[in-house]
């Protein structure tokens, strides 16, 4: 059960990392990588985001659309879920942990609209896991993102400072070293 | 049919309805009260965020205004009705009391210099950074002082008001310029300036080397001769450490510095070929007031017998502009000279 465990986990942050394999969340991908501390405060709201829509969506799966042979409004209630979760967690923080709210700032309700959590939360019940299976495929995913993003952002912080050519400064380089990112990700493809 | 139709529109009002629920508790459970007086501050603020104040953004300056009683005009940007605003918000001002005249102010890059091989010490090919290149023999150029001309501070504007233009030097564009000061602090050989944006006379150097130092480095540069004070009629220029500063309270932009400047270091903005300026009286509307001739302070009016109509001394006048400023029938032009 541990061993399996361990195999979603390291399945979901480098074999089918969500940004570089399955190409899903590249907007905060491109958007939110200029800085390592953005791309850090990023990466750990999407992750904390990711385990509790998948959990929830999860429980809204098996527990209401399942018995009521529902499956088909799987993505709008999903949305719905994702909403009013980031919108819940928002208040919260900010509440509970002013400093960390003015840290992630911005990016917790961009989050609603970031595809890879909705796409964690479907491939959760696409592969039919379970509730542990599920948290733990959504953290994995969370920690992939989060990864991907501050490789991206240490990357883009040297490029920034080295002399580039003017047609690639800025999206044109960033988008190259994006591909070749996920290029070398692919190398992970045997590992499991 | 009709059941699968109810059922899910019955799962999504009822998932719709407990979410709404719970985020409407959470919102009264998890208030956070913010002053309603920063965020009507906060409104009106520039909404630029561009850190010119010191705070981290627009909303944290409205709330050191509000909280800390930091001075509005701790933001450069804002406009002066919105500080108006604000400061009645505030109740630091009554909406009767008589306002400041705002003073607009814009960047002033205080360097010339000409862009010749002469004056490089080596050709410099680093990273196009003023900060990088000042760590290399400070720089390319000879004169210690002199812009680096590699756009530190059109990177730094956070509002497209400077380009390079000719000679490697800035551009500042004062339209767009609000006087942020990003610009003052990316700069390493500090060179810039803000300056009222009406004033037009400017000394465009920021050497202190001597007179014969300045001269083996630049065509343009200040050598501290001292012309341009003796030229003053406003006692508004004077020479500290071998360079020329003016002082904009006292500056009337006459232009009379301009025209005697040896080196041309001193300018008049937009008028490159600027020699200087001469009163002269319209003679048809003149009705002989003697109050030109009691306000020249170079006596260059003729006359002093009231109703004899005035005329101008070309020699003597140096074109400061006070007769035509005073003239109550407002009949003496200011003409540029031609050469």
């Amino acid at each position: 059960m541990t061993a399996s465990l361990i195999g979603i986990f390291v399945v979901a942050v480098f074999i089918e990392n969500y940004v570089l394999n399955q190409i899903l969340g590249l907007c905060p991908f491109i958007g939110v990588s200029n800085k390592i501390d953005s791309a850090l405060g990023m990466g750990l709201a999407v992750t904390f985001v990711m385990v509790m829509a998948g959990v929830v969506c999860w429980s809204v799966q098996t527990f209401l659309l399942v018995p009521l042979q529902l499956e088909y409004l799987q993505t709008i209630s999903f949305i719905l879920v994702i909403a009013a979760l980031v919108q819940f967690v928002e208040m919260v923080i900010r509440k509970t942990a002013p400093a960390l709210y003015q840290a992630l700032g911005v990016f917790l309700p961009l989050i609603t609209t970031n595809c890879a959590v909705l796409g964690v939360a479907l491939l959760n019940v696409k592969k039919n896991y379970g509730l542990l299976e599920s948290a733990v495929n959504s953290f994995g995913g969370g920690t992939g993102f989060l990864f991907a993003l501050i490789i991206m952002a240490g990357i883009r912080e040297r490029l920034d400072i080295s002399d580039l050519p003017d047609a690639m400064k800025g999206s044109p380089v960033a988008f190259v070293t994006a591909g070749l990112l996920a290029t070398a990700f692919m190398g992970f493809s045997g590992l499991v | 049919m009709l059941i699968q139709i109810i059922s899910a529109v019955l799962v999504l009002g009822v998932l719709g309805f407990i979410f709404g629920a719970i985020l409407s508790y959470a919102s009264v459970k998890f208030e956070v009260h913010v002053d309603p007086l920063i965020e009507k501050t906060l409104e009106l603020m520039p909404g630029a965020n561009c850190g010119g104040c010191g705070y981290p953004g627009c909303a944290a300056m409205a709330e050191a205004i509000v909280k800390k009683g930091v001075p509005v005009e701790t933001c450069p940007v804002i406009s002066s009705l919105n500080r108006r605003r604000v400061e009645e918000l505030l109740g630091l001002t009554q909406p009767g009391d008589e306002a400041k005249k705002p003073v607009f102010k814009a960047a002033l890059i205080k360097c010339n210099g000409l862009d010749s091989d002469e004056y490089k010490k080596f050709e410099y090919l680093g990273v196009a950074n003023c900060q990088a290149a000042v760590l290399l023999q400070n720089g390319p150029w000879l004169c210690p002082h002199r812009c680096m001309g590699l756009g530190s501070c059109v990177a730094a504007c956070p509002f497209g008001a400077i380009t390079i233009g000719p000679h490697h030097l800035p551009v500042v564009n004062e339209d767009k310029c609000t006087a942020c000061g990003n610009c003052l602090r990316a700069c390493p050989k500090q060179i810039i300036e803000l300056v009222d944006k009406e004033k037009v006379v400017h000394v465009k150097c920021n050497s202190i080397e001597r007179g014969p130092d300045t001269r083996k480095v630049c065509q343009v540069g200040c050598i501290g001769c001292g012309i341009c004070v003796k030229n003053c009629a406003f006692d508004a220029i004077k020479v500290e450490n071998n360079l020329a500063h003016i002082d904009y309270e006292k500056c009337v932009g006459c232009g009379a510095c301009v025209a005697k400047c040896p080196q041309k270091t001193i300018i008049m903005e937009d008028k490159p070929a600027f020699k200087g300026r001469r009163a002269v009286i319209r003679q048809e509307e003149c009705i002989g007031c003697t109050i030109c001739f009691k306000v020249c302070k170079f006596s260059a009016v003729n006359g002093g017998t009231p109703k004899e109509k005035h005329a101008i001394y070309p020699e003597k006048c140096v074109g400061c502009g006070l007769c035509a400023e005073k003239c109550p029938k407002k009949c003496i032009d200011m003409e540029d000279k031609a050469s």
